[in-house]
């Protein structure tokens, strides 16, 4: 490594393995948290469904109901998805607000850019608010799943204590 | 070959439980959780895009849908299929300095590329008509969006995330090994599935592309 020069640093990357054991260590500790990554994924599946449905039946006009209801149930989940979180004590939110804020940013690009292209192409009515509402949901739920990713594993940083001694389960109010 | 599922930094293998005495030191490279020079560049790219669908003109889409294409199938494919299980048989060190090395790229290389393909993509097929159930081959577009969609959750849902995770943890000053060990197998796996259902893209394009 000597050619990193000194743009690298030294780090006890072993020493969990020899304070907790190997595999399974982290999971005796492993925080309770709600299952935010599935209702996610579930919701961003119902999303896109939505919007294969709308999308595969161009330019026929097509029944909304049914793109009406996945994104109703899709942005239940996401409320449900806050909820819990937001009932979780004993979690990094610092660390959760400052991921998902600038995460937030970049998927407001993104779902800006999508609806451009639907407005660039003269979508209107019904479609256009169904699919705008979708983007709305992804662009809120993405952030909230990768600042959960990045903080559900954030501890205080470690000095000399056992590695994880700081990872108390966090309990539901 | 070794399974995909070990293709982790490799920090959680055991050292031999006699060497209970001072861990092993590793040296991380310094890197940038989001690499600034790629942020700078992908801003352009997106920029660019945008300009494509403004002017709406068949070159540009076509050159942003096909070129943003290859790169996120050629990256899936290779990075599921050919370099995962290489990483698994890196020793520590150099997984550690491979996978920071990496990982701030993907960071940035993988929604620049989707993002160009995707929007340039629909831009294109509305433009030559192919999204309307008038075209012939209708039913293969449809495949393509169920391939797409389903490519994207997981993009989004899992692997993101985990590349993210994955780096705030070698940040740290003492990363822990079941922590990065879990997100790069989830990684890892995500890039395989990833992979194989680029292959399912590949027929439907070029089957769509040869009339």
């Amino acid at each position: 490594m000597s050619a990193a020069g000194p743009a690298t640093r030294e780090t006890t990357i072993g020493a969990a393995v020899g304070d907790r054991g190997v595999q399974g260590a982290g999971s005796a500790a492993e925080p309770k948290l709600p299952p935010v990554t599935e209702l996610a994924m579930a919701s961003l599946t119902l999303i896109v469904a939505g919007g294969i449905y709308l999308s595969s039946h161009l330019p026929n006009h097509v029944p909304l109901a049914p793109a009406v209801v996945l994104l109703a149930i899709s942005a239940l989940l996401l409320g449900a998805n806050l909820l819990l979180l937001a009932r979780v004590r004993d979690f990094a939110w610092e660390r959760f607000f400052a991921v998902g804020r600038w995460s937030l940013l970049a998927y407001v690009g993104i779902a800006g850019m999508v609806e451009y292209a639907f407005l660039r192409n003269h979508l209107r009515g019904g479609p256009l608010i169904v699919l705008t509402l979708s983007l709305v949901v992804f662009a809120v739920h993405v952030p909230t799943l990768v600042g959960f990713t990045v903080a559900r594993y954030h501890q205080p940083e470690l000095t000399g204590e056992a590695v994880g001694a700081s990872a108390e389960a966090p309990a539901f109010r | 070959m070794v399974p995909v599922a070990d293709v982790i930094v490799g920090v959680s293998r055991p050292e031999p439980q006699a060497d209970a005495g001072p861990p092993a030191q590793l040296q991380i490279p310094q890197f940038n959780i989001v690499p600034r020079v790629g942020l700078g560049i992908g801003i352009v790219v997106t920029a660019l895009v945008i300009a494509a669908i403004a002017a709406n003109k068949l070159w540009p889409l076509e050159f942003f849908h096909v070129a943003g294409g290859a790169a996120w199938t050629i990256i899936d494919l290779f990075l599921g299929l050919v370099l995962g299980p290489i990483m698994g048989m890196l020793s520590p060190p150099a997984r550690v300095e491979f996978t920071t090395r990496l990982m701030p790229k993907m960071v940035v290389i993988m929604p620049t590329v989707v993002t160009m393909t995707l929007a340039a993509g629909w831009q294109l097929s509305t433009k030559l008509g192919t999204n309307l159930t008038s075209y012939p081959h209708h039913a293969w577009v449809v495949a393509s969006f169920i391939v797409v969609g389903v490519m994207s959750i997981l993009a989004l849902g899992l692997l993101e995330p985990a590349n993210i995770a994955v780096l705030f943890e070698l940040k740290k000053p003492r990363p822990r090994p079941h922590v990065i060990e879990r997100l790069m197998k989830r990684f890892i796996y995500c890039a395989g599935i990833l992979g194989v259902m680029q292959i399912a893209t590949l027929v439907i394009m070029t089957r769509l592309a040869s009339g």
